[in-house]
């Protein structure tokens, strides 16, 4: 015999899915796509983070401690001194060099050890025994595995590095023992100090120290007796510094994904609440019947709550084949070039994998939240009349809460970073996106009372039916409110930044060619024989150099950048792009130097301030005379004048060149010279302030490629919103339709109606979405921006574009709502008026 | 079984107005009385009160000596689930449920399910004459199929008072004759007590008596 009982769960469940088969369907791809990029981001970011931990760590071996300084390398006669120490049981001297591969513009990392020492701290950097002796020899290195797949050789081969300009040929002598996945190789430290002109250098000390001495205790001690610019930390402290230049990019990145996670939360809700207030009777029958409040609730949220399931599991099972792709396809950094010679693995992890699993169900939960309690809310004797659904809305107006919310939002802006990430600034995006979403309903009322009545009658009968049932439109906008603001505010930010970025080259491009020797890595440079050279070439009228160094200032954070530049201070001060008004340092103060805005936000750098910067192993004072925008790092950097540098430190060399052309010369004949003239000239990067401009445009484009990915995803997701809540409005009013078509309306009039209702509500929609997006750009480019990579930027609204897709998006919606109606003015419309329910 | 004393009932808003004020009855057990008044009078109120689905001002609701008035919510509808039947006049039958399903669904938020559920569901469908119907879908039925339905339903749980809202508002003279006739037939055979609203004068003689709501309180017109 048939089952004849059903559960309760059936009876609510098994109408939902009878009729919003199409619209739970979208919910749930809604769901998976918002899990699916939010996965995606944060699998690639953890990969690649855990990969450069590794890496470090597996570098650094066993070492309790290392002593660190410059990038370009210490005084090695501190080892001797370290390694006398009674506290310490081993110390590994270690030169580390990011070796320019000749005639390509890669890198690999070159790790300078001595064998006896480094089997102590380093085993798995030490090749099989019996080799020991062959690591000893200055031209011989031995490659890790994924080096060696990575260039395509094997032991015996040879390998050709740069340094300077000339070549270094190297012969691979075997693997080191596989221990990860990083590409680097591995030789005796003097031969890496000869090989790349590091002699009397080294790049740090890894120590050991005896059982029983305290580890913290005695780096604080050994901190105190180091020159200045070196530092003395646990490994973890370079992991966190290598971790932190890429850690807001990762923030981003994961906030941008759960934008679209949001935004399919935001169509679980609309579809929710229309599809909870079509089923308004057939809930409060359930309630007359003895369904309890609380069980009510429960049920539909439960309900919500598969759809979470669905979705997330969908979404996890996407992001993971979407990150694949994404690894292959634009790499780890998405392009931003923060994990170069990176080649991890993608591991799901258990507790990233929950997370998301979470995030998904308790996006598609919350959706349903609201319209569960209003529906147990809703008075049953009422509810089971027709004509009652309007009333359910007018709970979905909560005003002060609103504006208590978007008040909060604003407090929160003025708020600063929280370890350096703008936490407060995506909070109050987050809460001025939901306290106006709130308002909604509300401003949708009042736009619609206040629109003139027309005189045509299908726009007339659409205007009166929408402030009838403004509560209804008012839901049905919440998705597409939150992503075109979204998507606005973020077109406003990428087209300021590049605005912003294009001045800005401008600015700092002034001269007729650049040429580089350090394009990748940092064993490239040029000579002071090649600098000669260059600024004697034929038709260079003016040549100024460029000392790039990396300072260490603090062990927790990445190193700074010096950029020691020709010119004196009156012409460093014009030709870089203050931010600030430039400061003449009188002649008894401490010299001057130009600090970028990173260094204000991490350092706490003032204009006039007296800073002490460590060089040659000696603190020098220096008077902030400017701060400058620097579009090339998010890292500190600080610009001194050269003449200064090469006296404090005696370094005459240079990574970069500005060549200013007398009139009549022209860059191809003069970068021919240059190559011929200049021994190891073909191993130089020669461009035009044009071509460098349009690179570094280009590589912009690349790295927000993502970003617009991320955009067009939450703005189909609110278009899949509105038309699913357009949907069910529509095919709510079967009825009204087919007594229309009675009184002698046609369809096509009807079809009108129903696009004029569509172009009013999606009109209304992009309005608030706009306005909203404007307000959410100026956070994010004055707090967020600033807060996460030290950068301001001139506003600029990309009105073009801008007024391009509030076009696409009338047009859709307006489509949508007649392709609904389409639907719903079948023959049985007619029919219609004799149904029940 | 059923005893309203005093009972009281206004609607606040922009135009608030007085319901009643001070309506007095008894429902004896298996007694069915018909409650007539003009429209608008409050007689779909009186119901709404009994059932527990809306609040009175004022007065005593008393099902089997158990006070409606002071009881919150939950209780209520856990109430409403064991001792009352409703038919509807729009009959109010899920339209994704079997008519079966419908019929049995009482039963489910009692916990009654398996062979006990499907053969007090199979006696009621034989009762109201739809033996054979179990399995179909309610787009499947005419109107006064629908509303016999809606009578299985509001019975086959036994309950203690049936409440009829209009139930032949919506159908033909002929079905309407055939609805009330079954209607006093399953609350007699039920022993249940019931209130049937109307305003037709065809369909309050087929109760035992006949009460007239007007806005001082309900008053005997004639028993049957």
């Amino acid at each position: 015999m048939q089952r004849v009982t059903t559960s309760v769960w059936q009876a609510v469940f098994a109408g939902s899915l009878a009729q919003n088969k199409a619209r739970s369907l979208l919910s749930v791809l809604a769901i998976a796509l918002g899990v699916a990029l939010g996965y995606a981001v944060q699998l690639i970011s953890a990969a690649a983070v855990n990969e450069l931990g590794q890496g470090v760590q597996f570098l650094s071996g066993a070492a309790d401690l290392q002593v660190r300084g410059p990038r370009g390398g210490f005084d090695e006669t501190i080892y001797p001194v370290l390694a006398r120490m009674p506290e310490i049981a081993i110390a590994s001297p270690v030169v580390e060099v990011d070796a320019r591969i000749a005639d390509r513009n890669d890198v690999l990392k070159i790790i300078g050890i001595d064998a006896f020492r480094a089997a102590g701290v380093q085993p798995g950097l030490i090749a099989a025994p019996g080799d020991r002796l062959e690591l000893l020899r200055s031209d011989v290195l031995y490659l890790s595995p994924a080096a060696a797949r990575w260039l395509g050789v094997d032991a015996g081969a040879s390998v050709s590095l740069q340094n300077a300009l000339r070549v270094v040929p190297l012969r691979v002598a075997g693997l080191v023992p596989a221990g990860a996945e990083q590409r680097f190789a591995v030789m005796d430290i003097a031969g890496a100090q000869t090989n790349f002109d590091r002699s009397g250098r080294i790049t740090r000390v890894d120590l050991r120290v005896r059982p029983g001495v305290d580890v913290d205790g005695f780096r604080d001690r050994l901190q105190s007796l180091l020159p200045a610019g070196l530092a003395v930390q646990r490994p973890q402290a370079s992991i966190a510094a290598s971790e932190s230049l890429s850690r807001s990019y990762r923030v981003n990145m994961n906030v941008l994904a759960l934008v679209a996670l949001f935004t399919g939360g935001l169509l679980v809700f609309s579809t929710q609440a229309l599809a909870v207030v079509r089923r308004r009777s057939q809930l409060a029958l359930l309630r007359v019947l003895g369904v309890t409040r609380r069980r009510l609730v429960f049920l539909l949220v439960a309900e919500g709550a598969a759809i979470g399931v669905v979705g997330s599991v969908l979404g996890l099972a996407g992001g993971f084949v979407l990150a694949e792709i994404a690894i292959r396809t634009v790499g780890l950094d998405f392009g931003a070039g923060y994990f170069r010679g990176l080649a991890p693995v993608l591991s799901p992890n258990p507790v990233a994998l929950g997370l998301f699993f979470c995030l998904g169900v308790a996006a598609a939960v919350l959706g349903s939240f609201v319209p569960a309690l209003e529906a147990a809310r809703a008075a049953p004797a009422r509810a089971l009349k027709a004509g009652d659904q309007e009333r359910a809305f007018a709970r979905l107006q909560p005003f002060w809460p609103a504006l208590l919310t978007l008040a909060a939002g604003g407090i929160a802006a003025l708020l600063p970073p929280v370890a350096s990430l703008p936490l407060f600034g995506y909070l109050a995006i987050a809460l001025l996106l939901i306290g106006t979403l709130m308002l909604i309903p509300r401003i949708t009322s009042l736009s619609l009372a206040i629109a003139p009545i027309p005189r045509d009658a299908p726009a007339r009968l659409a205007l009166l039916q929408l402030r009838g049932a403004p509560g209804q439109a008012g839901v049905s906008l919440v998705a597409i409110v939150a992503s075109v603001s979204l998507m606005a505010s973020m077109a406003i930010m990428v087209a300021s930044f590049r605005t912003s970025l294009d001045a800005w080259l401008e600015r700092v491009l002034p001269a007729d060619v650049y040429v580089r020797a350090n394009a990748a890595g940092d064993s490239a440079y040029l000579t002071t024989a090649d600098q000669a050279l260059i600024a004697a070439v034929p038709g260079v009228r003016r040549a100024e150099f460029v000392r790039e160094q990396q300072l260490l200032l603090d062990a927790y954070r990445p190193r700074i950048v010096l950029l020691a530049r020709g010119g004196d201070a009156a012409s460093l001060a014009r030709q870089l792009p203050l931010v600030s008004a430039p400061l003449t340092v009188a002649a008894d103060a401490p010299p001057p130097v130009w600090v970028n805005e990173a260094m204000v936000d991490l350092y706490g750098f003032a204009l006039g301030q007296v800073i002490e910067l460590p060089l040659a192993g000696r603190l020098t004072a220096f008077t902030v005379a400017g701060v400058w925008r620097d579009y090339a790092r998010s890292q500190g950097a600080v610009v001194m004048e050269r003449s200064r540098y090469i006296a404090l430190t005696g370094d005459r060399t240079a990574t970069n060149a500005a060549l200013w052309l007398a009139p009549a010369a022209d860059l191809a004949s003069v970068s021919q010279a240059i190559v011929r003239d200049v021994p190891g000239g073909s191993r130089l990067d020669i461009a035009a302030p044009g071509e460098i401009r349009e690179l570094s445009l280009k590589a912009f484009d690349r790295t927000f490629a993502v970003t617009y990915a991320l955009e067009l995803a939450a703005v189909v997701i609110g278009l899949f919103g509105l038309s699913s809540s357009f949907g069910a409005l529509v095919l709510s009013r079967r009825r009204e339709f087919g007594l229309l078509r009675h009184l002698g309306m046609t369809r096509r009039q009807i079809g009108a109606m129903l696009a004029v209702e569509g172009l009013i509500v999606s009109g209304i929609g992009l309005v608030i979405g706009f306005c909203l997006g404007w307000v959410i750009s100026l956070i994010l480019i004055h707090v967020v921006n600033r807060q996460s990579f030290h950068w301001t930027m001139e506003l600029f609204a990309p009105w073009a574009a801008l007024a391009g897709s509030a076009v696409l998006v009338l047009a859709l919606s307006t489509l949508t709502a007649v392709a609904m109606g389409r639907q719903a003015m079948g023959a049985r419309a007619i029919l219609a008026v004799k149904e029940d329910w | 079984m059923l005893m309203v004393r005093d009972l009281r009932k206004s609607f606040a808003g922009p135009r608030p107005r007085t319901v009643f004020a001070g309506v007095d009855l008894d429902l004896a057990p298996g007694e069915y009385v018909a409650v007539m008044g003009e429209s608008g009078i409050g007689k779909s109120t009186l119901l709404n009160l009994v059932a527990g689905l809306d609040n009175a001002d004022g007065g005593s609701i008393k099902l089997d000596g158990v006070e409606l008035t002071t009881l919150d919510d939950d209780a209520l509808t856990i109430l409403r689930r064991a001792h009352l039947g409703f038919v509807f006049q729009a009959f109010h039958v899920l339209p994704y449920l079997t008519v079966s399903q419908n019929v049995a669904l009482p039963l489910s938020l009692l916990g009654i399910v398996g062979t006990q559920a499907q053969s007090r569901v199979a006696a009621m469908l034989a009762g109201v004459g739809l033996a054979e119907r179990g399995a179909g879908m309610p787009s499947e039925l005419s109107g006064g199929e629908l509303q016999r339905v809606a009578i299985a339903r509001a019975l086959v749980h036994t309950p203690r008072l049936v409440l009829a809202d209009e139930p032949t508002g919506n159908l033909d003279p002929e079905s309407a004759g055939q609805v009330l006739r079954l209607l006093r037939e399953q609350i007699k055979v039920n022993n249940a007590a019931g209130i049937l609203v109307t305003h037709s004068q065809v369909a309050a003689q087929t109760c035992d008596r006949i009460l007239q709501l007007t806005s001082v309180g309900l008053r005997d017109i004639a028993p049957r």
